[in-house]
């Protein structure tokens, strides 16, 4: 029953918000100095789209995220979530961050639990927390404490957490990042059937070029910070994708050309 | 594997060996607590004992109890685990009783009447139980009121100066300039400030606990990981929750800090308040006694004032390792 509930069978296209960004910059205060992040982003996101956001490491990709998660206001430019300016969190757009951030004095259950706990709907849910616990596979490990679990398994809690609230916009942020490469392999399946079975809309950050092109309908390529968008293409293959793809292996020079590792290829 | 165990009945060989460890524990414990009552019982004592022939008794049958436990393993498991364990303790003890009793009862090694033989502490808990009851009472009492009332305060204070800055403006200046100062210096004003010497005791000791648990409590929650917040917030626990379900539990093992620090400086405190203040409790109770040179009645109250305090510190690291069951590697107390 439960189970079904987390994947019905046709997809529920509506479920899904759309995100605009626009001309969104940001900076932080480093020791007096201005430390400019984000420059001039604006990307707009329809309801249900499957966005990957790559670039080279510290280009501001998380604290966009953080403005998207409506965690800090950004210094210029709006974002809006089905038009509607954010401004502040909301448990409609979720966030699993690149570190899982577990809360080490609850257990495992409890901690899944945090999101309908605060929403006032735990008692209805305690089904739904099960079911999503199951899902990445950490049923038997409910009861235990953080501490007691492993990087991946921590990070597989993380996203159980994030997906148990039903999300309209879910934001990762290298979710996968500490997975070892078979749990990563599953849990990317997992998360494109989630994804196609809710029709939420999806932010993505990550490393990983495959990973990208194996998840995403679109791909956005950030500079060297402050961040300005190089390049946003869409991937338009059908799912389920292989990964042996040719279509898959052209884009991934292509991006990894804009990445500037080119040579490297 | 079942060849091996059909050629060395391993089972029963280990029980034997174990069996016999038991006994063995056991009458040697026995015979140290034996010895112990021999000691006091076989010779006159030098001084005006009253308890001698009781304090034999008991220890004797302190001394059989140990050797029927040892020997009843069988039966009964537990009681033969313990002697077990506690073997080595219990014969030392014995010795030393049976040595202390020779010194200070029948050799004249130590002098009278400030090392009492176990007799004479024996005769304090015997002749004057209902007035060292009472003293005990007080004390508790002023404990418990005194600590509970400045932890919680202390705690309240460490929670909004940690939380708000606004508090944090107003509070901070004040338990810096404030908290420092030992409790015990404000007794001149304290005393004529409140209308009892009861509840200025009570002020004196929840200050003295108070100022560690805010200063702990303050640290842990200006010290929790913002990434905590930023996860709940996203998730949608408001401020209110933030603080009862992130800031406190997460500050919670500072908080415990504080509480163990704000113990012993209740402890202190409670001394200075009874001899100068309430005039009653187990502190001032040893002060008068010793004005009387009746040692064995501090000795008796020193036992009861260490089961007090020790007893406070295990039930707190008691709640500790409930609350705090998440935490990995805890110093069991
Ligand atoms: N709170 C902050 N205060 C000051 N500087 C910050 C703060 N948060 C991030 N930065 C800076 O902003 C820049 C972008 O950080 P961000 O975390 O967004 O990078 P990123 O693209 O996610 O990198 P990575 O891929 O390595 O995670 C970094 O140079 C970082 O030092
Ligand atoms: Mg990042």
């Amino acid at each position: 029953m439960v189970a079904v509930e987390l994947r019905p069978e046709q997809p529920a296209a509506s479920a899904g918000a759309s995100l605009d960004i626009e001309n969104v910059s940001h900076a932080f205060d480093l020791d007096g100095s201005v430390l400019r992040v984000l420059d001039s982003v604006s990307l707009n996101v329809e309801p249900g789209e499957f966005v990957a956001l790559l670039g080279p490491s510290g280009c501001g990709k998380s604290t966009l995220l953080r403005l998207i998660a409506g965690l800090e206001p950004p210094r210029a430019g709006q974002l809006r979530e089905n038009g509607q300016p954010i401004t502040g969190p909301h448990p409609s757009r979720v966030v699993v961050f690149q570190d899982p951030t577990l809360f080490p004095w609850r257990t495992v259950w409890n901690n899944v639990a945090l999101g309908p706990e605060a929403q006032g709907s735990l008692k209805q849910q305690r089904e739904r927390v099960d079911a999503t616990i199951d899902l990445v596979g950490l049923s038997q490990f409910a009861k235990a404490y953080p501490h007691q679990l492993s990087g991946g398994m921590a990070q597989r809690v993380a996203l159980a957490r994030a997906l148990v609230n039903d999300p309209e916009i879910l934001i990762l942020d290298e979710p996968l990042g500490k997975l070892d490469s078979l749990t990563r392999l599953t849990m990317q399946s997992e998360i494109v059937s989630l994804w196609r079975s809710k029709g939420f809309t999806s932010i993505l950050v990550t490393h990983d070029v495959e990973e990208a092109l194996f998840l995403a309908t679109r791909v956005v390529i950030f500079s060297e910070r402050p961040a300005r968008i190089k390049a946003d293409f869409r991937v338009d293959l059908p799912y389920p994708r292989h990964r042996g793809d040719p279509r898959l292996a052209e884009l991934r020079r292509e991006s990894l050309a804009l990445l500037g590792l080119a040579a490297s290829w | 594997m079942s060849d091996v165990t059909a050629l060395h009945p391993g089972d029963t060989g280990l029980s034997v060996a174990t069996g016999r460890t038991e006994a063995l524990t056991g009458i040697a414990a026995g015979l140290a607590w034996l010895l112990a009552a021999v000691a006091a019982a076989a010779f006159d004592d030098l001084g005006d004992w009253l308890e001698t022939q009781n304090y034999a008794i008991g220890v004797g049958v302190f001394g059989l109890s140990f050797i029927v436990l040892g020997l009843t393993g069988r039966w009964f498991p537990r009681g033969a685990a313990w002697v077990t364990r506690a073997g080595p303790w219990l014969i030392a003890l014995g010795l030393v009783l049976t040595l202390w009793q020779l010194a200070a009862a029948k050799l004249g090694w130590l002098p009278q009447p400030f090392f009492p033989p176990p007799q004479g502490i024996l005769e304090v808990y015997t002749f004057e139980y209902e007035e060292l009851a009472s003293h005990f009472l007080a004390s508790f009492r002023l404990l418990a009121v005194g600590f509970v009332i400045g932890t919680i305060a202390g705690f309240l204070v460490g929670v909004s100066i940690g939380w708000s800055h606004k508090a944090g403006y107003w509070v901070h200046p004040v338990l810096r300039f404030i908290g420092p100062l030992p409790a015990t210096s404000l007794l001149p004003i304290v005393f004529f400030a409140f209308p009892s010497s009861w509840s200025a005791s009570i002020f004196l000791i929840a200050l003295a606990a108070g100022f560690p648990v805010a200063v702990l409590t303050w640290s842990g929650v200006a010290n929790v990981n913002t990434a905590y917040y930023d996860v709940a917030r996203t998730l949608g626990v408001k401020p209110l929750g933030l603080i009862f379900k992130v800031a406190i539990p997460a500050a919670l093992p500072n908080v415990f800090i504080g509480l163990f620090m704000a113990l012993g400086a209740a402890f202190s405190a409670l001394m200075v308040a009874e001899l100068v203040g309430v005039k009653a409790g187990i502190g001032f109770y040893i002060q008068w006694s010793q004005g009387w040179a009746s040692y064995a009645n501090v000795y008796a109250a020193l036992i009861l004032l260490a089961l007090l305090c020790s007893g406070s510190i295990t039930l707190l690291f008691r709640i500790r390792d409930r609350l705090l069951s998440w935490q990995k590697g805890l110093v069991k107390w």
